[in-house]
């Protein structure tokens, strides 16, 4: 058990490795009830703290959104579901309270479940395990009722892989745990989840994004709409637009890294022997078999096939700028 | 005959009738490690004082380092680890050795812990 965003954390059950293997190839199931729950009343003023469509997002709909600050900065990446008569937010652990106030200020009518249970079952073969979720497709969203029990399903997570994140009261979470289990699902816990989310290229809230990094350089321009980006309607719009405009002077990319030895985050970067960036995250990487790590580094030197140095234990290892995922997603769409 | 030592740091030492040191994690240790995927290991020749960091031992999730549990020279490490460094995880205190050292002096070995004091240290920090 570790501590995690002030929860005690199942770092692993049967061990990394095996638990990584089990949601590439099968299904693994994560207790992901440390992310909080909100349940956002008002979404045209929700939409003015975000550069994605909210508004739009349909009914039965999943969207990857932002909270940025008047610089353009990351105040937390979240996903917004639209559940029919209820629009819910999923926020990281570390920054549900910071969001909740960040909403407040700005007269965002949110109402905090974070008492909400949040199960993630992942895997090519969670639809097998899941079959009640069958008819969604990646980044549908549903409210279901299984086994008597009130569900908010989405098709989504945090893996690279297919599979459901599935909310529910606190009372049921372990009945629904102890189903999916029973039904297959392997139990996983934080560190398959992070060196599978680096696998898949996804970034993590406080390590390769946070309040100084802006969607552009973090290589998240796929949650920002070109229509809320004409309007500029939202906190941070100048500055996103400036770096879109601009370029941004770093950017983040993924690199896979010669030998055996994993560079772990703040481990620095150079390119010919100059200083050029730093390490946000890194793992070794079980389905590749390599480590990996996601770097901030000078724009000149972010091209994929870039030669770079990452400096570990004062030696310099030998990596090369890859395009993100590592791994290809394996999404229903 | 052999007689084997326990570090507060989680090694084991093994010592021969002729004073040369086999020292590697323990059972312990790679069970909280978990998956080990990398290792490095202190170049032969190499000579190491107690505390001192002379190895790393990094999992899916983390490194962690070893320390030398005694003064000495380090005369051979085991290369099949490099290639393999899950046997770690497999036979830590068998063929999963880390380093051997030739010792400067069997008396520091009064210093470390047996079997019983190894075990006693693990229930009394858990």
């Amino acid at each position: 058990m570790v501590e995690f965003a002030g929860y005690e954390m199942p770092l692993q059950f049967a061990g990394i490795m095996a638990e990584h293997n089990a949601c590439r190839t099968g299904a693994a199931l994560f207790d992901v009830s440390h992310m909080g729950q909100a349940e956002i009343a008002d979404t045209a003023a929700f939409e003015r703290l975000v550069p994605s469509d909210i508004t739009g997002l349909k009914p039965g709909r999943q969207r990857y959104t932002l909270l940025l600050n008047t610089s353009g900065g990351i105040i937390d990446d979240l996903m917004v579901a639209n559940f029919g008569g209820r629009v819910v937010a999923v926020l990281n652990a570390g920054r549900k309270a910071v969001d909740v106030a960040h909403m407040r200020a700005h007269g965002v009518a949110v109402t905090p479940r974070f008492e909400r249970a949040l199960l993630a079952l992942q895997g090519p073969k969670a639809v097998e395990i899941f079959p009640e979720g069958g008819a969604l497709k990646f980044m549908d969203a549903a409210e279901l009722t299984v086994e008597g029990i009130a569900l908010t399903v989405t098709r989504s997570g945090y893996t690279g892989e297919d599979g459901f994140e599935i909310g529910c009261e606190a009372e049921y979470a372990e009945h629904l745990a102890g189903l999916l289990l029973a039904r297959g699902a392997v139990p996983a816990g934080l560190g398959a989840r992070d060196s599978l989310r680096l696998e898949a290229g996804l970034p993590l809230y406080g390590n390769d994004i946070g309040e100084d990094t802006n969607p552009v350089e973090a290589g998240l321009g796929f949650a920002l709409s070109k229509k809320r980006l004409e309007t500029a309607g939202f906190i941070g719009a100048a500055a996103v637009k400036a770096a879109l405009e601009k370029g941004t002077a770093r950017k983040l990319v993924g690199i896979k890294l010669e030998g055996r030895a994993p560079a772990r985050a703040h481990a620095e970067v150079r390119a010919s022997g100059a200083h050029v960036g730093e390490v946000t995250s890194g793992v070794f990487a079980p389905t590749l078999g390599a480590p990996i790590a996601l770097a901030y580094v000078h724009t000149d030197f972010s091209a994929p096939g870039t030669a770079l140095e990452l400096l570990v234990r004062d030696k310099p290892l030998t990596g090369t700028v890859t395009i993100l995922p590592f791994i290809p997603h394996n999404y229903a769409r | 005959m052999t007689r084997i030592y326990f570090s507060e740091d989680h090694e084991w030492v093994s010592v021969d009738a002729d004073g040369l040191a086999t020292i590697g994690i323990t059972d312990h240790a790679q069970q909280a490690l978990g998956d080990i995927v990398f290792v490095e290991l202190p170049a032969p020749g190499r000579n190491v004082a107690p505390k001192e960091a002379v190895a790393v031992v990094e999992s899916v999730k983390a490194a962690s380092d070893v320390y030398a549990p005694l003064t000495g020279m380090v005369v051979e490490h085991n290369e099949a680890l490099t290639k393999d460094p899950a046997l770690i995880n497999q036979e830590p205190e068998g063929t999963a050795w880390l380093f051997k050292l030739r010792l400067s002096d069997a008396g520091e070995l009064t210093g470390l812990l047996d079997r019983a004091g190894y075990d006693a240290f693990l229930a009394s920090a858990s």
